[in-house]
């Protein structure tokens, strides 16, 4: 499994996606609290095998158009049409959980759900931690407990995964892996996702629509095609713009937590897996 | 009250007559009570609600003033001004103003303080204040025990039926949420098991240290629990050791019950903190 999904998912992501079916649609949608419009207006499309991006400054009301699409708020103007039986996957952001709560990776996982316990050992592969199983979520660090996260989203097979702000507390190549599980998890599944980002810098290449919020949709299209608006330039300024790197696949391995290293066209190096047995990495 | 006189139930008729004996009374009680509180006292432990639970507590004592003066029974007067205490303090927190933190101290203790005044102005009633300040196994009565174990039963099978949405929502309430689980709705109604609880624990080990047998039994077994569920059941099984040693000191050396339970409890967080730690280790895997 652990090597099988960047190979085998062309051709299961193919019929998968083949639809596109809309997954939810957000129809001039709005939300309004204590007299003022916290979003207003918001038109958005979320479809299978797509992946939406929205990014906006604090305050611009990300949280609450995702709460829109998730069905935790309900529209005040404006509507909001879900896939009936709609499964959602989420990944929070910044999750702390207290020391006093005995929780290990595997038991996180089966949280919101049954999952038996080959599917969860499944999961933790694919995300690479299949070696954490049994350490406790306090002990991880912040790359492994986000590939934790989306192991746990991923298990229940949702047809939409929401994620907040995925990379947080992510160094640089963390960052860039964690992208990159997105991505095949999107491939291999098939399934909508919705990503929100105040993170301007790092836009993700996949990326099918980028949403620019500030309390209305203030553009949106393909990270490239944001980048240049002059809407996008007006909100962050044209500092923000240049410093937006939109993120490319240029490598051509990646290092898998447990040390191991994995080609660009899935196979998994092994002899330099042994090299790492030794030292730092144990 | 003879229960005996009345009460349907024939299992009853055949234990009556060993409930007559206090302190078997107050053992079977305190068991009941302790069975409860540790389970619950694990979510208030990890939900960081210690002081939310003292609060509730302490509103406790004004529901016996008011049980009282309305002539209404004891256990269903506490457990509603619990219940509005808790609900309130629910409210006042949306709106923003005041820190949680200082909203809890201004409910705890003028909660006690009303209840304080209102007993001393109750001149027709004679009310043992120590007795509900630091619990009284002589009061505890076989309504009581019934009322502790059906209450006990309830209160445990909705924390069965509830503890994946309870559990999700002390992970994350916005996970929950997101994924069709209603944080809110079961934060209500731990609040309402929590002031059940204080209701038919308050005549044993008093309104100032109900507390205590929902939090030191949790975090006794904090440290010997691998998962959520090890430790509730490990935190009830702390507490009924902590209620029978109690119970037995203060037969022996003639100390209140209450505190009697919290020392003993105390003395068992201290052994299971000498204990080592249980760790869980991360297994590595080797590649193959």
């Amino acid at each position: 499994m652990k090597i099988g999904i960047a190979s085998r998912t062309g051709q299961q992501s193919m019929d998968a996606r083949a639809s596109h079916q809309t997954v939810v649609e957000l129809q001039g949608a709005g939300v309004r609290r204590e007299g003022r419009w916290l979003v207003r207006g918001v038109d958005l499309v979320v479809r299978r095998g797509e992946i939406v991006t929205l990014i906006g400054p604090n305050g611009s009301g990300k949280s609450t158009t995702a709460k829109l699409v998730t069905g935790v708020l309900r529209p005040d103007a404006g509507q909001v049409d879900r896939l009936p039986g709609l499964t959602v996957g989420y990944v929070p952001q910044q999750l702390f959980i207290d020391w006093t709560l005995p929780l290990s990776v595997r038991r996180l996982l089966t949280l919101t759900g049954n999952h038996p316990a080959a599917a969860v050992d499944v999961a933790l592969a694919a995300v690479g931690i299949a070696h954490l199983a049994g350490a406790s979520v306090q002990q991880l660090s912040g790359g492994e407990f986000q590939r934790a996260l989306l192991a746990r989203a991923m298990i229940r097979r949702p047809d939409l995964l929401v994620l907040d702000e995925p990379v947080q507390g992510v160094d640089f190549s963390g960052e860039v892996a964690l992208y990159e599980l997105i991505k095949q998890v999107r491939d291999e599944t098939g399934c909508a996702v919705l990503l929100i980002s105040h993170d301007l810098h790092v836009v993700m290449a996949e990326t099918d629509t980028v949403v620019c919020l500030n309390g209305h949709v203030c553009c949106r299209g393909t990270p490239e095609l944001v980048a240049r608006s002059p809407e996008y330039l007006q909100l962050f300024g044209a500092r923000a713009a240049a410093t937006l790197a939109i993120y490319q696949h240029h490598h051509d391995h990646t290092h898998l937590p447990d040390g191991q290293v994995r080609a660009a066209d899935g196979r998994l190096d092994l002899a330099d897996a042994h090299q790492h047995e030794g030292h730092a990495h144990g | 009250m003879d229960l005996g006189r009345w009460c349907p139930l024939p299992e009853l008729w055949t234990v009556a007559p060993m409930l007559d004996d206090f302190f078997i009374r107050a053992l079977v009680a305190g068991i009941g009570v302790a069975l409860i509180a540790g389970p619950l006292g694990c979510f208030v432990v990890w939900r960081r609600m210690a002081y939310f639970g003292d609060t509730m507590a302490h509103s406790a004592l004004l529901g016996v003033a008011l049980s009282f003066l309305l002539e209404i029974n004891l256990s269903v007067g506490v457990f509603l001004v619990a219940a509005l205490v808790s609900l309130a303090l629910l409210l006042l927190q949306r709106r923003n103003q005041l820190s949680a933190d200082a909203l809890l101290g201004i409910l705890s203790h003028s909660t006690l303080a009303i209840g304080l005044v209102l007993v001393t102005f109750m001149t027709w009633v004679r009310i043992d204040l120590m007795g509900f300040l630091f619990g009284d196994i002589l009061a505890v009565t076989v309504t009581d025990i019934v009322l502790i174990y059906g209450g006990g039963a309830v209160i445990l099978a909705l924390l069965v039926w509830l503890w994946r949405p309870l559990l999700a929502a002390t992970v994350n309430a916005e996970l929950a949420e997101a994924e069709g689980l209603r944080p809110e709705a079961a934060k209500v109604i731990l609040m309402l098991l929590l002031a059940s609880v204080i209701a038919i624990a308050m005549k044993l080990v008093g309104v100032l240290l109900i507390t205590s047998l929902l939090i030191i039994p949790a975090a006794t077994a904090r440290r010997l629990s691998a998962t959520p569920e090890q430790m509730a059941v490990i935190a009830a099984l702390a507490g009924v050791l902590a209620v029978c040693g109690g119970l037995f000191g203060s037969l022996q050396y003639d100390t209140p019950s209450g505190p009697s339970i919290v020392v003993a409890a105390l003395v068992l967080f201290l052994l299971a903190m000498a204990a080592p730690l249980y760790r869980l280790r991360p297994r590595r895997r080797e590649p193959v």
